[in-house]
């Protein structure tokens, strides 16, 4: 009898923690105004003292961070992301007000956007430099919805197509080596673990089987992401392992397990630094995918104050310069390339700063979202049936 | 102090509460009700549009488990492993704990069985890291393989190099209980054996074996089960996804918890079953 009693206790309490759980869920859509259009942040006060950020491993060394709390009394706390995925999960913990914000990659901003994560921000007001931003980079559709910037700009850089020059002999032009079944390399090539590399695929069949009419790699039909799925299966053959943490990459090629594959500028830096490998690396024949990072404010931010210093500070042409000359990335405000150019002589090629037409021709990361953005409608596969064709991958 | 101990041992109940109270407590809501929770969350389902979890009942995520290849083949690539690698373990952990429990002096056996614990002293990460080092590409074993057997392979991310650390790992935990149990083995008995004219392969097999079976049987449940749970070795020294490594993708990249958790009852299920068997052996009365 004291048994029976004893196992109805245990459910009783299980019932009200599964009933507790059901009821908290339907009240978090910060962000928005009663009138339903987005609330426009307008005007900085005075900072709070304390600023927590979500970032790139590299994106925020001593070196710049330093001169920032010394200006503004804003301690910075950092905490890093490795992948986009993570970066999203951080800033929606807490209702997004552990945080206050995050350097976002274009993969991860329209889920932001789109979840209300994040707070519209009137730049042209708030940021004089703004008018410095690159033209492709003033309201990419990564990081501007509807006509609201959420956020500004920060660094950008290609997935390069990097190798060992050693072993990759001659080197590539194109993006053959690392998705054609007969490539010499099979077993020695890497590749980006993320759902995201499928637009690398579908970038790679633009050129390679244009009857199927990919226009845009982020925007892809049903028979087009098929036909990207069978590529990188393809592909799993030749990998010998995915890095989805760069420092996975820089080992595999210090250790000679991996010779080509896309890698961040960043990545080749290190190894060159390191110099126990000879690397280099091409823009192929079929063109790049990349990258733009925001800087996004949380709309729950804990201290809106001195995460708006933060972004006037980030968009300074002399701190882009510190970051790119120490990241390998390239600076969003074209007022930082002369300084660049100046400090790195004949390298800051490879930076392509403030080359806008460069820019315009990658093909920067963006969520896959439902909506095709032309004719088709609403008809494109999204995000979510992205990451299962990526464990398709992945598993199979 | 007197008078408190006094009073508990008037009250019998209050002194059972009082000790059983609190891992009671623990074990109702932090273990069974996560673990009842993750069985409701498996039954939900993702809004696609809001990556919210939806409460509406049913069994979609068991669908897309059952109908989609690639989790077929993902639960059996894990299940072929933990098989692997629990015979490795016991085929190793045999023959030492038999010397430790029955051959070596009491000052062998106590270095022996030092040794054997010696690697849980170090973290489990810088473990795995080890043997990552170890089997990258111009490391000591590709160096060995190479120079001295004349065999060239690349054993970086490779499923071998997943069982070869996974073997490693568990090792302790199999050493532990197969000696427990054989030192439990009574000399007299073998002693009488032999006195009846049993050879030394038959007493091994008649007699120590039989007693020494629940305890192997305990071993390999620590093996198994660690083995099937284990995510962080595949992501680190391999390439192949596993059941965790599913689950990690699926929580972390799709934000779909809902099947994160169906998945999660794959390796439930096994073990359970795994247990029951387990049990017919005398297993529990080793651990």
């Amino acid at each position: 009898m004291r048994n029976v009693r004893a196992v109805l206790a245990v459910l009783a309490v299980m019932t009200l923690v599964v009933a507790g759980c059901s009821s908290s869920s339907t009240t978090d859509s910060g962000g928005t105004s009663p009138s339903g259009g987005p609330m426009l942040v307008d005007s900085i006060g005075k900072g709070e003292g304390t600023l927590s950020l979500v970032a790139w491993p590299g994106y925020t060394q001593k070196s710049w961070v330093d001169p920032f709390v010394t200006e503004t009394g804003c301690k910075v706390d950092i905490k890093y992301g490795n992948t986009s995925d993570q970066m999203v999960n951080l800033m929606r913990q807490g209702g997004g007000s552990l945080y206050d914000g995050v350097s976002a990659s274009g993969d991860a901003t329209n889920r932001l956007i789109a979840g209300g994560d994040v707070a519209g921000i009137d730049v042209n007001k708030l940021f004089p430099e703004y008018a410095n931003v690159m033209p492709t980079l003033q309201s990419p559709p990564h990081n501007t919805v509807g006509g609201v910037h959420y956020g500004v700009p920060y660094m950008w850089g290609p997935n390069i197509l990097m190798f060992n020059t050693d072993v990759v002999k001659p080197a590539p032009t194109t993006w053959e080596p690392v998705f054609d079944a007969n490539s010499p390399y099979a077993g020695k090539v890497t590749a980006y673990d993320s759902p995201i590399y499928i637009a690398d695929a579908a970038m790679y069949l633009m050129s390679h089987q244009p009857d199927l009419g990919i226009t845009d790699p982020y925007e892809l039909s049903q028979s087009q992401l098929d036909a990207a799925t069978e590529l990188l299966k393809t592909q799993a053959a030749l990998v010998k392992k995915y890095w989805a943490v760069y420092t996975d990459q820089i080992d595999g090629f210090e250790s000679g397990d991996m010779v080509i594959g896309t890698a961040w500028p960043v990545n080749q830096s290190v190894i060159v630094a390191d110099k126990k490998v000879p690397v280099s690396s091409v823009i192929p024949s079929e063109g790049v995918t990349g990258w733009a990072d925001t800087w996004m404010m949380s709309a729950n931010a804990p201290h809106p104050n001195c995460m708006l210093k933060w972004m006037e500070y980030t968009l300074r042409p002399d701190v882009q310069t510190q970051v790119a000359e120490y990241y390998g990335a390239t600076p969003s405000n074209a007022g930082s390339c002369e300084q660049l150019s100046k400090d790195l002589g004949k390298d800051a090629v490879n930076y392509h700063c403030g080359d806008d037409a460069f820019l315009s021709n990658v093909y920067l990361w963006k969520t896959p979202l439902p909506d095709c953005g032309d004719s088709r409608g609403a008809t494109c596969m999204d995000y979510n049936a992205w990451t299962q064709a990526w464990l398709n991958i992945r598993g199979g | 102090m007197r008078r408190s101990s006094a009073f508990l041992f008037r009250h019998r109940r209050l002194r059972l509460t009082a000790t059983l109270g609190v891992p009671l407590t623990w074990m109702i809501v932090v273990y069974l009700l996560s673990i009842l929770l993750m069985l409701a969350t498996s039954f939900w389902r993702l809004n696609a549009l809001t990556s919210e979890v939806e409460r509406v009942w049913g069994l979609q995520n068991y669908r897309t488990i059952l109908t989609q290849p690639v989790y077929r083949i993902i639960t059996v690539r894990t299940l072929t492993m933990a098989i692997a690698v629990t015979l490795t373990d016991l085929a190793l952990a045999f023959p030492i704990a038999y010397f430790a429990a029955r051959v070596a002096t009491p000052r062998t056996r106590s270095i022996l069985l030092l040794a054997v614990v010696m690697p849980l002293w170090a973290n489990y990460l810088i473990r795995v890291f080890a043997w990552k080092t170890m089997l990258a590409g111009g490391g000591p074993v590709e160096y060995l393989l190479g120079h001295v057997l004349g065999v060239n392979v690349s054993l970086a991310a490779t499923n071998f190099a997943v069982w070869i650390t996974l073997t490693y790992l568990w090792l302790p935990f199999t050493i532990l209980p197969i000696y427990a149990a054989l030192e439990r083995v009574p000399g007299s008995l073998i002693e009488a054996s032999s006195d009846l004219g049993a050879r030394n392969f038959k007493t091994f097999r008649k007699i120590v074996m039989p007693l020494a079976l629940p305890g192997i049987v305990a071993a390999s449940i620590f093996a198994f089960s660690l083995s099937l749970g284990d995510y962080l070795t595949p992501t680190l020294v391999g390439k192949n996804l596993f059941l965790g490594n599913a689950i990690d993708q699926l929580v972390g990249t799709a934000q779909n918890r809902p099947l994160a958790a169906a998945i999660a009852v794959i390796p439930m299920i096994i073990i359970a079953v795994y247990l029951l068997i387990a049990r017919a052996f005398g297993a529990f009365e080793a651990l």
